[in-house]
């Protein structure tokens, strides 16, 4: 009997990410997704743009299964959303959010710690020396594993949830708004370091944001939505250089 | 007054043992059943919010039953002594357990359990390590005020025949012997805060070593 090898190493490269048609629809209201199709490549830096309600949020919560298409579908890894193991999945995606949502009652080591507890996937001497790793990874000092959230800047809060979401080392790493609270002064030395690492970890990053110097700065390419759509997906020169339409000039603040 | 009350203590120690020792058991047994059963039953209204307001509303009107009404009212179903005692006490606790249970669990941040979950963790772990510890003062809250409302009204239960310092306190009365009403009373006020103190102790360590709100 011939042992194939693990086929998914032999394919042609394929996007790690791939909506499909996807619409998604509230009752009463307009299409939050209005048959949005795109793809995200692997190891992409990937920023999203767009109005509040013009369905980033949604469509990132799509991809981690936190939402579900009404109709479309949404692969990961090849793997279709809808029809997989959500828990798995979403483990093996790193999740940050706009109030960095640590657990305030868990240490920070026990906080960064979280997603591995789940599925009990460190040991006790594992869990120490991964979290020291990891807070040397996001630049904090080791000595803050064992300190409250409640002790930290909103700087360092967002450091720790960055270091939460690369714990398991996800090839994913979907980030909502995560540096919308914080000074822009600490904003522009994260965004400087998320930079690093992305470079360094090969994590594909999908990065929403309101910020259009943000968006321009840390994508590869930068996705700009409106009611839905996609209005506009290309790199930051050739958004600045040719922007699609109005909307998209209006965010560049060229009109 | 005092002298009459301290000569009680001294003369009749045993039986106040004795009856010290069955309050602390009517009680201990009424909390251990009212907590179990008001914790479970807010967290399932608290993970079911459409049945939250039918429960609430009847914990509500049931809470407002008089306590002795009540006692009355389980005799002919099940008799006098001890169970219906530790029953009407049960049915009183329930209630600050579940409104506080419900409380906490509900009002826990929905963006911190958008994270737990967009994380991985099954509906089980977002309870057992988010919600159920983040609620954890308010429901501690509410043991508080179950624990010190039960050790109180167990002194009626004696009405209908249970054990603890409600005998004193009824035998007093029946005797116009007001030192030992007044001396069953001191008893219950007596654990009444200590199991308070107790309580408000741990209350204060977990937020401590938790750094909560």
């Amino acid at each position: 009997m011939t042992i194939w090898p693990d086929l998914a190493c032999c394919k042609m490269p394929e996007p790690i990410i791939r909506f499909n048609d996807v619409t998604k629809i509230y009752p009463g209201s307009p299409p939050v997704l209005d048959h949005l199709s795109f793809t995200v490549e692997r190891g992409e830096f990937l920023t999203v743009i767009g109005r509040s309600g013009c369905g980033k949020t949604t469509m990132l919560k799509m991809i981690n299964g936190l939402l579900l298409p009404d109709s479309g579908t949404v692969e990961v890894e090849g793997v279709n959303v809808s029809g997989t193991d959500l828990i798995a999945l979403r483990r093996s995606i790193g999740y940050v959010i706009q109030n960095v949502g640590l657990f305030y009652h868990m240490t920070v080591g026990k906080n960064i710690a979280y997603v591995p507890s789940l599925s009990r996937a460190w040991d006790k001497p594992t869990r120490t020396r991964r979290v020291a790793e990891l807070l040397d990874i996001v630049g904090l000092p080791r000595n803050f594993a064992d300190r409250y959230p409640s002790e930290l800047s909103g700087g360092q809060r967002q450091r720790v949830g960055i270091a939460r979401a690369l714990a398991l080392e996800p090839a994913i790493m979907l980030m909502d708004e995560p540096f919308g609270a914080v000074d822009e002064i600490t904003r522009r030395s994260l965004q400087d370091e998320l930079c690093r690492l992305q470079q360094t970890l090969k994590v594909t990053i999908i990065f929403i944001t309101h910020d259009i110097r943000e968006a321009l700065k840390l994508g590869h390419r930068v996705m700009v939505m409106d009611a839905g759509q996609v209005v506009q997906l290309d790199t930051p020169d050739r958004i600045c250089s040719d922007p699609k339409d109005h909307f998209v000039r209006l965010l560049l603040g060229l009109d | 007054m005092l002298r009459a009350i301290f000569a009680l203590y001294r003369n009749r120690s045993d039986w106040f043992l004795e009856l010290f020792v069955a309050h602390m058991r009517l009680c201990g047994i009424s909390i251990l059943i009212a907590g179990i059963i008001g914790l479970v039953l807010g967290i399932l209204i608290a993970e079911h919010r459409r049945f939250a307001p039918a429960v609430i509303g009847v914990c509500n009107v049931v809470y407002t039953i008089p306590s002795i009404s009540l006692l009355g009212l389980l005799i002919p179903l099940l008799g006098v002594g001890n169970k219906p005692a530790i029953t009407a006490l049960c049915i009183y606790g329930v209630m600050p357990m579940v409104r506080n249970t419900y409380t906490g669990v509900s009002t826990v941040e929905p963006d911190l359990i958008e994270a737990a979950l967009g994380m991985g963790s099954t509906d089980w772990q977002v309870l057992w390590r988010v919600k159920l510890p983040m609620a954890m003062s308010v429901i501690l809250a509410g043991l508080r005020s179950m624990v010190v409302m039960i050790i109180a009204t167990g002194g009626i239960a004696a009405y209908i025949g249970a054990s603890g310092l409600g005998v004193a306190i009824f035998r007093g009365i029946t005797m116009y012997n007001t030192a030992m009403t007044c001396a069953g009373s001191i008893l219950i006020a007596a654990l009444a805060l200590i199991a308070d103190l107790i309580l408000s102790r741990i209350e204060k360590h977990l937020k401590k070593t938790r750094r909560m709100k």
